[in-house]
């Protein structure tokens, strides 16, 4: 028995034999309680829930919502607004990131101080506090809709939002859009075919100024295509606010710009070590084969800074989308504050309702980290 | 017989150090340059001088009332009447000194550390402070009065939940990290489904679960204190990032470290607490201290669960009504403290990697 | 089953036996009164600097204190947002919720808990700026609207607004504060909310003087103390204890001459404050809990003239919480 008890090999079974005992008895002591608590307090179970009326409004809804839709649409609606939220955000803090990173090297000393102090400044603030602080100081400063600030003439901003006009949905519009997805279809095309012939042939292609090129030429013909009839729902002033047109409000607007300063510093310092890790002989040996400086940069340093740039960037962009939970302090309908909040507080089932929205954001992150597995795979050096 | 003539003598290669070169080579050496500078300084323009004149030049320092509040900018009266409150929240007046004397043993503490030179001592001076400061903060024994939770606020709250969080979610982190790098596949897979779920979702999930689902875990009658909830939330969060940075400091120890103590005879335990895991510290170390920054800045979210930090007290006192008006004195003040903490770490953080980073070689 | 198992088992049904014991019991041992608030709402409850709590809905928290342990001051308050409110008391964390909360059928039916009267009776209202130019509720159309999550409020607007087909755009927060802030920053034209809280949430604001509280009244919101189903005992106490302070003023007792009336001829007043019948024996308490009240808290008069009422920031009239001899809601069953 004691000798059994020495083999490595043994211990290790009964140690975990003990966890899952131990385990077990914990997650049953918690479930008998929380059963026995919720049926003393009369708690509902379940996810009847879901398809009960709401019957409150929520002012952005990026798909249909009204009063009499259930609380399962506005997980919907909450869930949408996340994903707008998350990328929006992610589109604007990668720019940002960028270009911040790229100034940090520069050799500009004033830019390469004044990146440096924006890095400092900005990833050594909560990002709550600068949520609440562009929501309530800077809303505090902006006019009311009778004042409202004019941009080009029918764009406006007061305290209730960024109010613009959209084109209305007829033949141009819709031909405009579908032209752009060709373009971008054949730019991906393009771009391989140019790949392979460079590979085959050595002869380059200007893929960059063609795309640009077709980029603007399609959406051209498409206009004149599609009956080259744009009509504008133009903003205007209608009792208590401007009404028509495209609206965004003010907690997107602080969520967005807050979540992108601060998630940008952390992508600008991911692009900055990726180049710095590029070695010097890496651009000289570039050079000495006759790249161009511009071929060096593509072919050469890019890919390895890559490499080494895409992962914490892309682990920036789970936090993003993580972040946006703050959205609750100031009311932006997205998935915490609308289902985690409103519904939550009508319906009273906790349980069901905190393990969807958790939920939600588990599969986000495993998406997300499915992504960074493959490209990892991707780009792993290929040793030959 | 070609003619050669002489050609001009060259200027000497104007001072290749001082003021003019340093700024021809740094800020104009190409047109590109030139107009970036320009743009540079006119940014710097752009928000430079305004601060100045709102925090500075038209702000009132002097007074105690509102209506010592005359100038255009900013009126620091404000921050300087709600100090109190913004360091102890609404800790009892009279106690006040109690928190005072945590501070101050802190500096004894500090000094503390310069004295005692092994890891040993440090740590239980350390944790004899710790000890000490809970005691004066709750109060309870030795004839202190319990100051309740729901007094504790401001920024002596967030250093509580902070420290808290990471002097509880260490050891935490530790057997997690061993458990997701043992051999034991049910003990890994274990370790490996925490850290991911954690890891997977926000904070303020975690902070609601805390609040609103803790209390239907345990049988009527046993609660939770609303901070302490917040509290367990906030520690077993961290753990998650703790383990997997720990992990990481695992991974960087060679197989041989490992077989080398097996060589030995030494016990699991013994070879991962002496050998293993003193190692993998000192790599994890930088990234811990970063580890820290964050959830220094993830504090300010116990305001959503209705703690009162720092940050909750700016937006109480900005809702005085004898102050109103005041957010904007109050939001920047809270990020001068929160900005000067987290850069003060980082700064360290990146002295520590440097440290580390000479060993090495 | 294993044994670790079997013996937390037996370790729940231990603890839950002793928790049974009865709130009054576990009250008097503790020495201080559990009782959640809001904590952010001028008039209701509101914690000054210095950290002393003040307002109607905290005065009710006295009371009980008062008549349980005859000491006023022993209550531990625990202020908690909308949301954590009802789960607080469920979980007993708290024994005793004065905090505005609105007793509705669903609310006493299905979460296990029960109102002990009304401490205030109120409705849903509007406040908008003067400058505005909005004399009705029915020329709100189209405007945007500031509130509390996690209340009845939410509902209650998304009806009203229907009911009379108008537009409106929602901008929920879930704390008091915030919603103000934005009103005052103008991110919306309404405020809504309890009227009660709507004058109360005025004295927040700069210039008090420019906002108006509409006339309309939207709903019904009885405001009052709730408590744990499933302990009559401490149901009753509750319940007597905020009886007593509306007895009280019927009785012409106050906090001043509390102690002459014990001893005057009135019957009725002898009944209330003890020295006749076994009206504090009957609930578990000492014969005096309400004179204790009385003379530590105050009768309902006072404690609405002293928080709310016309001679606060809040001026508020004494309306349907008048007496039911003046008019009002306001009206406790005999003591006798």
């Amino acid at each position: 028995m004691m000798s059994a008890l020495r083999n490595q090999k043994v211990r290790g079974i009964l140690f975990q034999i003990l966890t899952v005992i131990g385990l077990v008895a914990f997650l049953w002591y918690i479930g008998s309680n929380t059963m026995h608590n919720i049926e003393q307090r009369g708690i509902k179970t379940g996810f009847e829930f879901l398809d009960s009326t709401a019957g409150f409004g929520i002012d952005e809804t990026p798909i249909a919502y009204t009063e009499t839709d259930t609380h399962g649409r506005v997980f919907l609606v909450g869930l949408s607004n996340t994903l707008i939220i998350g990328f929006v955000g992610i589109i604007f803090s990668t720019i940002l990131g960028l270009i911040i990173g790229v100034l940090r090297l520069s050799n500009n000393w004033l830019i390469r101080k004044m990146a440096a102090t924006y890095i400092d400044i900005f990833r050594n603030i909560p990002i709550l506090l600068q949520i609440l602080f562009w929501y309530n100081v800077v809303l505090k400063s902006l006019p009311v809709p009778k004042k409202s600030l004019e941009f080009a003439g029918d764009i406006f901003l007061n305290n209730r939002g960024l109010y613009f006009p959209q084109p209305d949905l007829n033949s141009t519009t819709i031909s405009i859009l579908v032209s752009l997805g060709i373009a971008i279809i054949s730019i991906i095309f393009l771009n391989r075919w140019a790949n392979k012939k460079q590979e085959n042939t050595g002869e380059d292609f200007p893929v960059f100024i063609t795309g640009i090129c077709m980029l603007i030429v399609f959406p051209i013909l498409a206009y004149f295509i599609g009956g080259a009839n744009f009509n504008f729902d133009i903003p205007a002033l209608k009792g208590f606010n401007y009404r028509g047109g495209k609206s965004i409000s003010p907690e997107f607007l602080a969520l967005t710009f807050s979540l992108v300063i601060y998630t940008a510093t952390f992508i600008a310092e991911a692009v900055r070590s990726g180049i710095e890790a590029v070695s010097k002989g890496q651009k000289e040996a570039a050079a000495s084969i006759g790249l161009t400086q511009f071929q060096a940069l593509k072919l050469v340093i890019l890919p390895q800074a890559i490499r080494i740039a895409i992962p914490p960037t892309i682990n920036q962009y789970l936090n993003l989308i993580k972040n946006s939970s703050l959205a609750t302090a100031i009311g932006y309908p997205e998935i915490v504050t609308l289902f985690s909040g409103t519904s939550l507080n009508q319906v009273g089932q906790a349980i069901e309702i905190i393990a969807m929205t958790m939920l939600v954001y588990l599969t986000i992150s495993l998406v997300v980290s499915a992504l960074l597995n493959w490209f990892n795979h991707k780009m792993k050096i290929k040793e030959r | 017989m070609a003619v050669y003539e002489q050609k001009a003598v060259k200027k000497a290669p104007s001072n290749s150090k001082g003021v003019i070169h340093w700024l021809k080579s740094n800020l104009f050496s190409t047109p590109l340059n030139v107009a970036m500078t320009l743009l540079g300084l006119a940014i710097l323009f752009w928000i430079i001088p305004p601060f100045v004149q709102w925090a500075y030049t038209d702000a009132n320092f002097s007074g105690e009332t509102r209506s010592d509040c005359t100038g255009d900018g900013a009126c620091w009266v404000f921050v300087k009447m709600k100090l109190d409150l913004f360091m102890y929240g609404f800790y009892p007046q009279e106690e006040l000194w109690r928190l005072k004397s945590v501070l101050g043993l802190f500096v004894v503490q500090l000094f503390a550390f310069k004295f005692f030179k092994s890891i040993k001592h440090k740590f239980i001076s350390f944790s004899i402070y710790l000890i000490i400061a809970f005691i004066l903060i709750n109060g309870g024994i030795f004839g202190l009065e319990i100051v309740p939770t729901d007094k504790w606020g401001g920024l002596m709250l967030t250093i509580v939940v902070a420290v808290v969080g990471i002097v509880f979610s260490f050891p935490i982190g530790i057997i997690v990290a061993f458990g997701r790098a043992s051999n034991l596949p049910i003990i890994r897979s274990v370790c490996v489904t925490y850290i991911e779920f954690i890891r997977g979702v926000p904070l303020i999930t975690i902070l609601f679960m805390s609040s609103v689902i803790l209390p239907l875990f345990f049988p009527e009658g046993i609660t939770f204190d609303k901070l302490l909830r917040a509290l367990i939330g906030i520690t077993l969060f961290q753990a998650a990032y703790v383990a997997e940075i720990i992990r990481g400091g695992l991974q960087s120890i060679s197989t041989g470290q490992y077989e080398a103590a097996d060589a030995i005879g030494l016990s699991y335990w013994q070879k991962m607490l002496l050998v293993i895991l003193p190692q993998a510290l000192k790599v994890a170390i930088p990234n811990l201290v970063g580890a820290f920054i964050s959830l220094f800045q993830d504090t300010t979210l116990v305001l959503i669960i209705g703690l009162f930090d720092l940050l909750a007290m700016v937006r109480i006192t900005a809702a005085d009504s004898t102050w109103l008006g005041m957010e904007t004195e109050g939001y920047v003040f809270v990020t001068i403290v929160f900005w000067a903490f987290c850069y003060g770490m980082s700064r360290y953080s990146n002295k520590l990697e440097k440290q580390f980073n000479t060993n090495l070689k | 089953m294993t044994k670790l198992a079997k013996l937390s088992l037996a370790a729940i049904v231990l603890i839950g036996l002793s928790a049974t014991a009865g709130t009054l019991e576990d009250t008097k041992k503790q020495g201080f009164v559990k009782c959640g608030i809001d904590g952010a709402l001028p008039g209701f409850s509101e914690i000054l600097s210095g950290g002393k709590y003040v307002g109607i809905d905290v005065d009710g928290c006295r009371a009980v204190s008062a008549a349980v342990l005859g000491d006023a001051s022993k209550v531990k308050f625990i202020s908690l947002n909308a949301k954590e409110r009802l789960a607080a008391l469920q979980s007993g964390e708290i024994d005793l919720l004065v905090r505005n909360t609105t007793w509705t059928q669903s609310r006493d039916t299905t979460l296990g808990l029960n109102f002990a009267g009304v401490n205030y009776y109120d409705g849903q209202g509007f406040m908008v700026r003067k400058d505005l130019g909005v004399k009705s509720a029915l020329e709100l159309d189209g405007a945007s609207v500031c509130l509390q999550t996690g209340t009845t409020t939410e509902l209650n607007v998304a009806d009203y607004f229907r009911a009379h087909n108008m537009k409106y755009k929602t901008v929920a927060y879930d704390t008091n504060d915030q919603v103000v802030a934005s009103y005052e920053n103008g991110r919306c034209d309404i405020l809504t909310s309890d009227a009660s809280q709507l004058y109360g949430l005025r004295t927040k604001l700069k210039d008090k003087a420019n906002h108006i509280v509409l006339p309309e009244i939207i709903s019904k919101e009885p405001l009052g103390p709730v408590v744990r189903q499933g302990d009559d005992a401490w149901f009753n106490i509750v319940k007597w204890s905020f009886n007593a302070m509306v007895a009280a003023e019927e009785a012409g007792i106050t906090s001043k001459n509390v102690d002459e009336m014990k001893m005057s001829s009135n019957p009725t007043a002898k009944r209330i404050l003890g020295t006749e019948g076994k009206m504090g024996a009957n609930l578990g308490l000492s014969a005096d809990f309400a004179y204790q009240i009385i003379k530590q808290v105050g009768n309902y008069g006072e404690v609405f003239e002293r928080n709310i009422g016309v001679n606060t920031p809040l001026n508020i009239k004494r309306g349907i919480n008048a007496l039911w001899t003046k008019g009002g809601l306001q009206y406790s069953p005999p003591f006798r």
